[in-house]
């Protein structure tokens, strides 16, 4: 009896939490290809009467948020490309090579996930501005490439590439940055993958730090941007949604070609805890 | 060798700007140090004392432990329910629906409160026009200042509850299928088996996800930031990170605002002891 009841009960629950889960990103689309003032008349509709996509050329051509995607893009890559190399390589020394005190600066690293990373903020916007890099593409990069959870997923994957590989490498004469870069770096690839979709999509994300760091609107990324256009253009319902989409999905694509890497990751960290 | 360029990076970009937010706590660094570092002073615990006596400090303090203490349970209730559903052995399509719960946490944060910023629209919001269907009044969400908190909290469960849905999703699968056979044999019925079996075997994943929302929740800027106006409607829904943000990039009172960054690091801190602390009792 209970078995019969549940064979309805479970599909329709997760039906309906799908419905609630993805209406807003719907009607985000569906809006966005509204013309101007359809959105606020009443009843509210859900779907365009008659599609258009003048929003969209509206956002490229008077709003320029072409120049802040190119931003997005850029910053956002050049992050995970750092985040990448520097990981890789602390990571895999922590798995792999033996110095003194390994395993203790390994613990203070992963205690200080816990430390909220905006009390970072202020000192370390004073400091890029000492050195001149406030309202700079490298300001907007280098915090976020300072990663400790990379390092911590890279080392739980390295340290299944067995010694003996490593050591004949060693044996027939390879330097240790050869061995890092032919054979250690190549081994990794799957994990790389991973921390490069977290890094990717948390880079693009990311509000405040660009919010704090880039002041001049030409620099802007997508949020930063989108957040700035809200405050003159909050009649303008199907507009903010071309801009909302177009924020959001690239980062939803990226999600759905690569979502195997990526909830990977996420278990990998949150199982291992 | 190989450690040097990763650990320089977290040293300079991470650990020494923490350290010297200290430092800055303890000054009076604002516009005129800006100008000429020779203004700063050093002025003790001043803007410790001058925060605590600050109300806005309060009221920033109570609408963020409210985003916490009633939008983390919630987000992690909602992401227990659906992990337990896709679990079912009555569930078909598990990825599909698995890969729908998680899309809202992988959205740009800024992009999804302008969208709920109109989903919320008293007049021409979605939400408020299906509950009109139900005979609810129209709710005015972000415009009253007991609804704000309320509609923020929603949009924190809808983004995040997929995220801890996969988690625990991993923690079921993880739980031996002969202790609930074993648990049936004896007689125990599904609340039973739930609290004296999933529950406990869930616990570490339970933690992991309490410390990360506390972290994460915490921290909540963005949503006010774009939905409100910035912590309106009478401050409703200021944030202790907003409130940073305004002490220090607003008003220029740097010091100021790195006493309320440590404020929040220290509650923080303290959140999460108390966690490790009560997850290592239950489990002796």
């Amino acid at each position: 009896m209970r078995r019969g009841w549940s064979s309805v009960l479970v599909p329709a629950a997760l039906v309906a939490g799908s419905v609630l889960a993805l209406t807003p990103l719907v009607w985000m689309v569906s809006a966005s290809l509204m013309r101007p003032g359809e959105a606020s008349e009443f009843p509210p509709p859900f779907w365009p009467s008659r599609p258009t996509l003048g929003n969209y050329v509206e956002l490229f051509t008077r709003l320029s948020l072409g120049r802040a995607l190119a931003n997005s893009l850029l910053i956002a890559s050049a992050t995970t490309l750092g985040v990448l190399l520097l990981n890789s390589m602390a990571g895999y020394a922590f798995a792999k090579l033996r110095f003194g005190g390994r395993e203790r600066l390994f613990r203070i690293l992963v205690a200080a996930l816990v430390i909220p990373a905006p009390v970072a903020m202020l000192p370390l916007f004073l400091m890029l501005r000492s050195v001149g890099l406030v309202n700079t593409y490298l300001g907007a990069i280098l915090p976020g490439t300072a990663g400790i959870l990379g390092i911590f997923l890279i080392r739980q994957f390295a340290r299944s590439i067995p010694d003996d590989v490593l050591d004949a490498a060693r044996l027939e004469g390879a330097g240790e940055l050869r061995i890092y870069w032919t054979i250690v770096l190549p081994l990794l690839r799957p994990v790389l993958a991973t921390l490069a979709i977290i890094t990717f999509l948390a880079t693009w994300n990311d509000f405040v730090w660009p919010l704090v760091v880039l002041t001049d609107e030409s620099r802007y990324t997508l949020p930063v941007a989108l957040a700035s256009l809200i405050g003159e253009h909050v009649p303008d319902t199907e507009l903010m949604m071309a801009g909302s989409v177009l924020t959001v999905l690239p980062v939803l694509l990226l999600f759905l070609l690569l979502q195997k890497q990526y909830i990977q990751g996420i278990t990998l960290g949150g199982v291992k805890e | 060798m190989f450690l040097a360029p990763g650990l320089t990076a977290i040293l300079v970009l991470f650990l020494v700007p923490i350290a010297a937010a200290l430092l800055l706590s303890l000054t009076d660094f604002d516009i005129y140090a800006l100008g000429d570092t020779a203004n700063v002073r050093f002025v003790g615990l001043r803007n410790y004392a001058r925060l605590l006596a600050d109300p806005l400090l309060w009221k920033a303090m109570r609408n963020t432990a409210l985003f916490l203490f009633v939008g983390g349970p919630l987000t992690i209730g909602v992401a227990l329910a659906a992990a337990l559903l896709l679990q079912s052995r009555a569930a078909r399509l598990r990825g599909l629906f698995r890969t729908i719960f998680f899309a809202p946490y992988v959205t740009t944060l800024v992009a999804v409160a302008v969208v709920f910023r109109y989903l919320y629209h008293p007049r021409f919001g979605l939400i408020d026009h299906a509950l009109g269907r139900l005979g609810v009044p129209p709710i005015d969400w972000l415009g009253d200042p007991r609804w704000a908190m309320p509609a923020i909290i929603l949009l924190a469960v809808w983004k995040n509850f997929g995220y801890a849905t996969i988690l625990l999703v991993a923690g079921l699968q993880a739980i031996p299928e002969s202790l609930y056979e074993a648990a049936r044999l004896e007689g125990a019925g599904w609340w039973q088996l739930f609290r004296r079996i999933t529950i406990p075997l869930l616990s570490p994943t339970l933690l992991f996800l309490g410390v990360l929302t506390t972290i994460g929740y915490f921290q909540f800027f963005a949503e006010p930031y774009v939905m409100t106006g910035g912590g309106g409607p009478l401050n409703a829904t200021l944030s202790v990170g907003l409130l940073m943000y305004k002490a220090g990039f607003r008003w220029w009172s740097m010091g100021y605002a790195a006493a309320v960054a440590f404020v929040l690091f220290v509650v923080v801190l303290g959140l999460t002891a108390i966690q490790f602390r009560l997850q290592s009792r239950s489990g002796a």
